[in-house]
């Protein structure tokens, strides 16, 4: 399970081998897309690592306990300011949230997390120009609340699973 | 830090495989699947559009600045509010194509429930926003 990642890659690249055989458009159009895809992403892949590395070092299981685990307020609040200012696609963050689970961030917190990432701040004033700012405004608040309701539930089933497991 | 640096090093290390598979299929059904599509598949019933939205956000994937573009366009086309919203919603909460990398990472179960549960909270989204914005 080790090298599934791996496998998974070379199936992909396997399968553009296929494409490059039916259709070389299609094929070069979309290694086209990757590598631009790729080029903007290489700063968000350095900020991650960054705070990767910052998040080792500071983020002790024991600092997670003092600020994350404790019941309340401040932690979903701190959680979903994390999601909303961090940048680059999710599955960029998934090690680093791995990491946290690791060291004892709930399911719902990453759950929220994830969810809080969809509002974009740098992205606001295209939003609003195309769809307004009363629509936007209203969008952002009520996905913020559902994030709430989503880390709750997630929060209750996975409880329940380890409890019947 | 050196020892934070390795560990996260190593860390990432094992994502890149994830990281570029992702960003392979992405590219290829952006390619594959044109703009039209999106604008073409829905059929102005408040219940079904926002089914549809949802579905079409969940399985499309990028930059979430497309799915501006495409909202906008959409609504220049004559797709209704609560088809976009939730199409708007998926595209950024739900990951079919990152499911997994999710999975690989943060566990089959949890990957699984977080995208099911972001799907069904997109059409609650979708209708509590649209009511809110009827009412300005």
């Amino acid at each position: 399970m080790k090298n599934g990642p791996w496998y998974f890659l070379i199936s992909v690249i396997l399968l553009y081998g296929i494409i490059s055989f039916f259709n070389f458009g299609i094929f070069l159009s979309s290694l086209q897309f990757f590598l631009n895809t790729i080029i903007n992403m290489i700063p968000v892949f350095i900020l991650v690592f960054i705070l990767m590395v910052v998040s080792n070092y500071f983020i002790t299981p024991k600092f997670v306990t003092k600020h994350l685990k404790n019941k309340g307020i401040k932690k979903w609040f701190f959680i979903i300011i994390g999601g909303i200012l961090s940048h680059g696609p999710p599955y960029m963050w998934y090690p680093l949230l791995a990491n946290l689970k690791e060291k004892g961030l709930s399911y719902g917190l990453i759950a929220c997390f994830l969810y809080n990432r969809a509002i974009k701040i740098p992205l606001l004033p295209i939003a609003i120009l195309y769809f307004g700012w009363q629509y936007i405004l209203t969008l952002a608040i009520v996905m913020v609340i559902i994030s709430i309701l989503q880390g709750i539930l997630l929060n209750k089933i996975m409880e329940n699973d380890s409890t019947n497991n | 830090m050196k020892k934070s640096i390795i560990k996260s090093a190593k860390a990432f290390w094992n994502t890149i495989p994830l990281i570029l598979s992702t960003v392979l299929l992405i590219s290829l059904i952006s390619v594959i699947i044109p703009q039209t599509v999106y604008t073409n598949i829905f059929s102005k019933n408040f219940f079904l559009d926002s089914l549809i939205g949802s579905l079409v956000g969940s399985i499309s994937a990028g930059n979430p600045i497309t799915s501006y573009l495409f909202g906008g366009e959409m609504i220049k086309q004559g797709v209704s509010l609560i088809a976009v919203t939730t199409f708007l919603v998926t595209w950024v909460t739900v990951g079919i194509l990152q499911l997994p990398a999710e999975i690989a990472t943060l566990g089959k179960k949890f990957a699984l429930l977080r995208n099911s549960t972001a799907f069904g909270l997109a059409i609650l989204v979708g209708i509590i926003t649209v009511v809110i914005v009827g009412l300005f």
